[in-house]
């Protein structure tokens, strides 16, 4: 019913844009953007970088408050926004595959997916796998073989924790190199990527599984080699030199997303105004800079099309998290 | 000499006169933050991120203006440790031990003169170690493996005998508790929930800012309600004496020892990744315990050395934190890891290539370093004055300004009401304990490190497949092995020599006089 009714509306006002202008339909009062961590994580990142852009190029008028509500790996914001807060239409949400990855194994308890609306993505940061440079595995076929036959000798490191993002990359590789006992593989979780790779460098694991962004210092400084990126084909610029799993004959795409829900109840006016502001504002030079200076990939879905998007993502998670008995 | 050249042009950015008031006003900031319980560096970084957006600063006095505030409040922590023993952040919780003693015996002025001194020798040197070593310490930051940093906090857990010198048993009763709360939150390593009882926000585990303010701040609060009856507020405050507010030159030389060892001590802890400060305090504490004071007659009391050991080692770590944010882009500390963040944000990828691609940014940033030591050190001497003034303030007046600031403190950080309850349940414990004659630095280090060593020991495991023997096999652990046995054993047979001392002297009487 609210989808229809949005869908008219929408219809409504591209039909009526002329006149658009006189009449606004929508602006916030107060916006305010919550980024559900401490100040200085991803998703702090997401509410500020945007809060800024937006200001700068005039999307919003005055400045977007940020407030980090912190806990429960995004669940404390998530289950505040669904009981206090459902009904507001200037609050937007930092998200990103880690909220998707909680939602999928029932790490909010007593929260879904559908709880809330998806307004649209900022970018992606592709997951990559390497090792090394002077390792033996030289690769992602050499790697996967080694993982078939003996994974006791392979140690994989990673910045998420155990049933994490940078976890299920390796286990979705694995899974498409038909491994079949997931639960062999030799996961160490690390508190960030960059402590994985002083890890990977201090020769204490083996093979490392991060995003991109994180990992491109140490590969510019010659101290990580990529194995492969899970983006679905080469990458732009520097990048392309790194093959895609896809090409070495793992059809596997693991893109972390940044972006944002809104509230479940939030008028379809405050919504559609949203998520135009941000495909402005994705459009934007300006956005072009952030997304290049911190290593993000292009990944440009708004609206009912990322709400799919989130949706398969979380019965993807779910059924390999299943496959390896972190949910039952 | 290229060291020299690029230090040079460092000064060169950093000697301007928006970015020298950027630093003189970080600094201030810095110290007052500091000061405060509760907000510690890293959320006063936290909260100065915006201010920096909005003034529009670029990278490099952006960064002077951030770290100004993180230096400032590494010194500022000591000032309610030694004036209130309520530790200002969590560093500073090891100033308490003898900072406190030395105010009520109407040293506080020369025990903040001392600590600011202390803290300028840590912070200097500290400077100096990271313009120097860097490159080669990144290198000995990664002989660390798991297994190495689970012998490191064992050691850490070793020595805490040689801290609390009354009762080994109750003060290891503490560390397990701490330990046993380190434990709440989602496993990493499984993924599993541990003790959340559903409760989604303490699935991330509790906040030690929290414990910290609670046990320290709000028990003694709790406890001066307790008291108001019979001590009508008034015995201790109107009375206390201030004492003399410059160290002497006698008492900064008999400290020199102390403060290099305890320099170097911090130095490392803080090149260390994932240690960090509060570490470095604890170890250059406990370490100058053993050397100077084994029979432990005079720490805890209010020795001077017992003061300056902890500030020049929480402040040497803060310095060697910067080392491994820089040069490996993984944080020593939480205040680093805030610091990796901004830097991100202002398009600057830390990491090896950072000296290379923006020398600028590096140099200018480690001569704004040298530049807001040295006003600390002009601001905090001076100030000694003013801030002892709030021993002058009532206690029925002061008491609720730190209930107060407590509240705001940890509401500002988190956003969310749960915590407040949750600090008020810590205040409660706190006072239990503490008529329980139960010491509280231990739970707070339990909660500190214990996760840290559960965490390192099991990666150590998974990595071996389950063989002990990972935990032996490298030179440095097992040098790490010796100094954690040692520093184990040897109070238990001081003491035991030290009480024999003591009926010896008894039975002796005046005549040991």
């Amino acid at each position: 019913m609210k989808m229809l009714t949005g869908g008219v509306l929408a219809a409504l006002m591209t039909a009526s844009l002329p006149f658009a202008a006189s009449a606004q339909e929508f602006t916030p009062d107060q916006p305010e953007c919550i980024a559900p961590a401490a100040a200085g994580g991803g998703w702090d990142f997401t509410c500020r970088q945007v809060a800024r852009v937006m200001r700068e190029t005039g999307l919003i008028d005055g400045s977007m408050r940020v407030q980090n509500l912190s806990g429960g790996g995004g669940g404390v914001a998530y289950a505040e926004v669904v009981n206090k807060r459902n009904d507001e239409d200037d609050l937007i949400v930092a998200a990103s595959t880690a909220t998707a990855t909680r939602l999928a194994q029932g790490a909010f308890p007593g929260n879904t997916m559908d709880q809330v609306r998806w307004l649209g993505t900022i970018g992606a940061d592709y997951g990559v796998i390497g090792v090394r440079p002077d390792s033996e595995y030289e690769s992602l076929e050499d790697l996967m073989t080694a993982l078939a036959e003996d994974p006791r000798q392979i140690s994989i490191g990673g910045g998420s924790a155990t049933g994490g993002w940078d976890h299920l990359k390796v286990l979705m590789t694995a899974q498409e190199a038909g491994i079949e006992d997931l639960r062999a593989i030799k996961y160490i979780a690390f508190a960030g990527g960059g402590e994985a790779i002083s890890q990977l460098l201090a020769g204490s694991l083996q093979a490392y599984t991060g995003d991109l962004s994180e990992g491109m210092g140490f590969v510019e400084s010659g101290d990580l080699r990529i194995l492969a990126v899970l983006a679905p084909e080469r990458l732009d610029g520097e990048f392309s030199e790194f093959p895609t799993a896809a090409e070495q004959g793992y059809d596997v795409v693991g893109a972390n997303w940044r972006g944002f829900y809104a509230p479940g109840d939030m008028s379809d006016e405050a919504y559609d105004w949203w998520v135009s502001q941000l495909d402005t504002m994705y459009a934007s030079d300006a956005w072009k800079e952030v997304m290049e200076n911190n290593g993000l990939a292009d990944l440009d879905m708004h609206g009912e099309e990322f709400a799919e998007f989130v949706a398969g993502s979380v019965s993807d998670i779910e059924q390999i998290s299943r496959d390896i008995g972190l949910v039952q | 000499m290229d060291t020299f050249v690029q230090l040079y042009d460092g000064f060169a950015v950093a000697l301007s006169w928006q970015n020298l008031l950027l630093a003189l006003a970080g600094c201030f900031l810095g110290t007052m933050m500091g000061a405060l319980p509760g907000l510690g560096p890293a959320n006063g970084v936290a909260i100065l991120i915006p201010l920096a957006f909005t003034l529009g600063l670029d990278a490099v006095a952006a960064l002077i203006l951030l770290t100004s505030v993180y230096y400032g409040a590494m010194y500022g922590g000591r000032i309610s440790s030694i004036l209130l023993n309520i530790p200002g952040d969590e560093p500073a919780m090891m100033t308490c031990l003898d900072g406190y003693p030395m105010a009520q015996a109407g040293r506080a002025g020369e025990a903040l003169a001392l600590s600011g001194v202390a803290s300028f020798v840590g912070a200097f040197f500290a400077t100096w170690g990271l313009v120097f070593l860097a490159p080669l310490l990144v290198q000995i930051a990664l002989l660390f493996g798991p297994g190495e940093y689970f012998v490191l906090y064992t050691l850490a857990f070793a020595t805490l005998g040689g801290i609390a010198a009354s009762n080994q048993a109750k003060s290891a009763f503490a560390a397990a508790l701490g330990i046993a709360i380190a434990m709440i939150g989602v496993d990493t390593q499984t993924g599993v929930q541990r003790f959340t009882f559903g409760e989604v926000h303490l699935y991330d585990g509790i906040d030690f800012l929290i414990a910290i303010v609670g046990l320290f701040a709000l028990s003694e609060v709790f406890v001066f309600l307790e008291n108001r009856g019979s001590h009508e507020g008034g015995k201790d405050s109107g009375k206390m004496k201030i004492g003399r507010v410059t160290p002497s030159f006698k008492l900064l030389r008999y400290c020199t020892p102390t403060m290099i060892r305890s320099t170097v001590l911090g130095f490392i802890s803080g090149v260390l990744p994932g240690a960090g400060a509060s570490l470095g305090s604890f170890l250059a504490y406990s370490v100058e315990k053993q050397v100077s004071d084994p029979r432990s007659e005079t720490f805890g009391k209010g020795d001077p050395r017992g003061v300056a050991a902890p500030e020049a080692g929480n402040n040497a770590a803060s310095g060697g934190a910067l080392v491994p944010m820089l040069a490996l882009g993984v944080p020593g500390s939480g205040t680093t890891a805030v610091l990796l963040a901004v830097l991100l944000t202002l398009n600057i990828q830390p990491g090896p290539l950072l000296f290379q691609n923006n020398p600028d940014v590096v140099w200018g940033l480690i001569a704004a370093l040298f530049i807001g030591n040295f006003m600390l050190l002009a601001l905090n001497i001076p100030m000694v004055g003013l801030f002892t003034r709030v021993l002058l303030v009532p206690t029925h007046i002061l008491m609720p300004i730190v209930a107060m600031i407590a509240f705001i403190g940890i509401y500002s950080i988190t956003g969310s009401t749960f915590e407040l309850s949750m600090m008020v349940g810590f205040g409660a414990l706190g006072w239990v304990l503490r008529k329980l004659d139960v010491p509280l630095v231990p739970i707070i280090l339990g909660i500190l490190l214990g996760n840290e060593m559960e965490v390192n020991l099991r990666r150590a495991m998974t990595i071996s497949n389950g063989e002990w023997t990972a935990l032996f096999d490298s030179w440095l652990a097992i040098t790490l092995w010796t100094i954690a046995i040692v520093g184990f054993v040897l109070p238990i047979f001081l003491g035991k020599r030290v009480k024999k001392k003591m009926k010896q002297a008894e039975e002796e009487g005046p005549l040991s006089d």
